[in-house]
């Protein structure tokens, strides 16, 4: 069986800061991760290798510098890291980068064997869009499952796939044929520590490294800014809200429930209880 | 157990394990270096000044790529009591020169380049690996080290200890005893985000020129320590730290001091406006000469701060240790290429490389000024930071007292304060300890 994992390096958020002029995000400076998403991806990727046999093959676009990711995505356990890196890539939107990836992906599926299974996180934590997986899958003319929880069965031999879906109000039970992809959610699986033979391995590891021509892609006015519709209109942060928020002195030992402590805050706002109940009413 | 054996395990991605590290493996050693942090230079703290020429030996050509903050060109030293400084000052366009001496650094930076060179010339380096013991045999000798990854013991001929200044593992496998509180300073920094041109107006700068001002005084509240600020591209680090045994005694948080001196009348407008980004602490060897272990083994060396290495008067630590790990990688290198064992009298070579450098020329020289500075601390840090500045004030202020009448208070009060014995006894006590 042969997986393959997108994964993308995106600077740290919680250490990110927004420019104050220009409202974009300030990247100098900043650690870069992999995109947490992608590690559920990639450690689920991995379980199914363990439990069935295979290879798993961890895939990024990105500067020369995303390397660091992929040799991580080693360190983790993945036996190949292809790094899909040229000019012509920078400035990608989600439309683009869909193109680049689905375009490698045929060209490992060509080098080490086409993929029973394509993997992506849900999103990724700097664009947020949930596009690229979706994408990817379109142009690859692969089945897709998204927002998936828990891989609950695969089934090899029958070329089937069972998984848990997380949707609104509850979890869909889906089951498909090979070949797939799949986006996951997070908090399904922790991710492992890779083993001190995975780390000096990864360390010493050849990244296998393609341009767009070694990928395969011929149409470079699809890649990069070039191929690539989206326009930012506008970037603003949003304002902080004006209201303060109000402190009202009560004598806590005096309330011991939180319907008690609803009418004591209604009996000193009486305004505040009718817009409530107002907004209950038309709702 | 991993089957694969290396010619030396470094543990530790700070200044002397990437210098033992570089120089061993571009000598053709098969080297493996293990560091706990996520990347060399996540886990170390300094000032930071780096000094050119101990690194020029290890990689003669690093200005090239190296990411330097400012080279130095002023330096200050500052007095203080709580309201003023008493500075010396010098700057020179000298040190405007091709290949400067000193820069300032960021760490994590600096750090992860040094980690990449490393690597360029064949190190394995693995990151987030924590050595969780030395493996020892039955007569001592050290074989290779155990770490928290699965299947992860791996052996060497030689492990070199560059853990830093707790030297956990060390202790713990009974190399050295753990460093004494009196031996240890404590220091705390934040680094201050301002424009490069504000920062080059305050400084009186331009280009990649940079300041550093070092104080000591009352700032410390009578605790034997030093304060610093360094001016980096766009930030300033500003720190303060004093020894463990005296904030023991003295109840005294670190912090508190680091708010103290940054609110300070002289320091406050160099920082103004500025932005705080990130806020560190670290321990530094201060016991000098007196306080260095054993350094030897079968089957080990330790270099850098493990090995206590640091020249607390000169505020010199990083380039210490570079020069050990450098010597460590040398004597280990020549026994390699001489086909002989990493034996404890063979490994002596690197003790006797160490002592005929710098590094123990300079430790031995001061081995008597952390005790002095320790015992007499109030004096030093309290009261003459106080009767300098007041001198300095009687002889500014003009106000029609007679000059003569000025110099007999300012004489009388360092008099009343220290006594003619105590004056004459601490210069000839500082005298002798620098000699």
């Amino acid at each position: 069986m042969h997986i393959v994992v997108c994964i993308k390096q995106v600077p740290d958020s919680a250490q990110i800061r927004v420019h104050p002029v220009t409202n974009t995000i300030m990247r100098q400076g900043v650690p870069t991760i992999i995109n947490p998403y992608d590690l559920f991806a990639l450690e689920a990727a991995l379980r199914l290798r363990d439990e069935h046999g295979g290879e798993v093959t961890v895939l990024t676009m990105g500067p020369p510098m995303a390397e660091d990711s992929l040799r991580k995505a080693l360190t983790y356990g993945a036996d190949r890291a292809v790094l899909l890196t040229d000019r012509f890539f920078a400035g990608s939107d989600t439309l683009a980068t869909s193109y680049a990836l689905a375009a490698a992906i045929a060209k490992i599926g060509e080098v080490f064997g086409p993929p029973e299974i394509v993997f992506t996180g849900k999103q990724t934590i700097d664009g947020d869009t949930a596009q690229v997986g979706p994408g990817i899958a379109k142009r690859q003319n692969l089945l897709q499952l998204t927002y998936v929880s828990k891989i609950a069965e695969l089934d090899l031999a029958g070329g089937s796939i069972k998984v848990e879906r997380r949707a609104e109000g509850g979890i869909q039970v889906l089951e498909t044929k090979l070949p797939v992809l799949i986006t996951m959610l997070e908090g399904t699986n922790d991710m492992r520590r890779g083993s001190m033979a995975d780390a000096l391995r990864a360390a010493r590891a050849e990244i296998v490294t393609w341009s767009a021509k070694d990928a395969g892609i011929e149409d470079i006015l699809k890649c990069g800014l070039r191929g690539s519709p989206t326009v930012v209109k506008r970037v603003f942060a949003p304002s902080p809200r004006a209201e303060k928020a109000k402190q009202i002195e009560l004598q806590p030992a005096a309330i011991d429930t939180a319907d008690g402590l609803l009418a004591e805050i209604f009996g000193r706002l009486p305004a505040l209880e009718h817009e409530l109940v107002e907004l209950h009413e038309t709702l | 157990m991993i089957d694969e054996r290396f010619d030396a395990i470094v543990i530790g991605a700070g200044m002397a394990g990437n210098a033992a590290a570089y120089t061993m493996a571009s000598r053709g050693l098969k080297v493996l270096q293990l560091e706990r942090g996520e990347y060399a230079g996540s886990k170390n703290v300094q000032g930071a000044i780096m000094y050119a020429s101990m690194l020029e030996k290890i990689i003669p050509d690093f200005r090239e790529d190296a990411p330097l903050e400012r080279h130095i060109i002023e330096q200050r030293f500052w007095m203080m009591d709580d309201r003023s400084h008493t500075g010396m000052q010098y700057r020179s366009d000298d040190f405007n020169e091709d290949k400067p001496n000193r820069y300032t650094i960021v760490r994590a930076q600096f750090d992860k380049w040094f980690s990449r060179k490393c690597r360029e010339v064949g190190v394995t380096v693995l990151t987030e690996t924590t050595v969780t013991d030395l493996l020892v045999d039955s007569s001592g000798k050290v074989l290779g080290v155990k770490t928290d990854r699965k299947g992860g013991a791996i052996q060497a001929d030689v492990v070199v200890l560059a853990e830093g200044v707790n030297g956990l593992l060390g202790t713990r496998a009974g190399l050295r005893e753990p460093p004494k509180p009196e031996n240890v300073a404590l220091a705390v920094k934040e680094m201050h985000f301002l424009p490069a041109e504000t920062i080059e107006s305050r400084f009186n700068l331009k280009g990649d020129e940079g300041c550093v001002v070092e104080a000591a005084g009352t700032i410390t509240k009578g605790m034997t320590g030093l304060a610093f600020l360094y001016t980096n591209k766009e930030s300033i680090s500003v720190g303060i730290g004093c020894l463990i045994s005296d904030f023991a005694e003295t109840r005294e948080s670190p912090y508190t001091l680091l708010e103290t001196f940054k609110s300070h009348p002289s320091i406050a407008p160099l920082l103004a406006g500025s932005e705080v980004k990130e806020y560190a602490a670290h321990m530094i060897p201060e016991g000098g000469f007196k306080a260095i272990p054993q350094l030897y083994g079968d089957g080990w060396v330790v270099v850098g701060d493990a090995a206590q290495l640091n020249n607390a008067i000169h505020r010199e630590g990083s380039n210490l240790a570079m020069t050990s790990g450098r010597l460590a990688g040398e004597a280990i290198h020549r026994l390699k290429a001489g086909r002989q064992p990493m034996t404890k009298d063979n490994l002596k070579l690197y003790k006797e490389l160490l002592d005929d450098s710098f590094v123990m020329k300079d430790m031995k020289k001061y081995k008597d000024m952390p005790a002095l500075l320790h015992t007499n601390s109030a004096n030093f840090f309290m009261s003459y930071p106080q009767l300098i500045s007041q001198a300095a004030q009687n002889f500014l202020r003009v106000d029609g007292t007679p000059k003569i009448d000025m110099e007999k208070t300012t004489m009388r009060a360092f008099i009343a304060k220290r006594s003619r014995l105590g004056l004459i006894s601490d210069a000839v006590k500082l005298a002798f300890a620098w000699r």
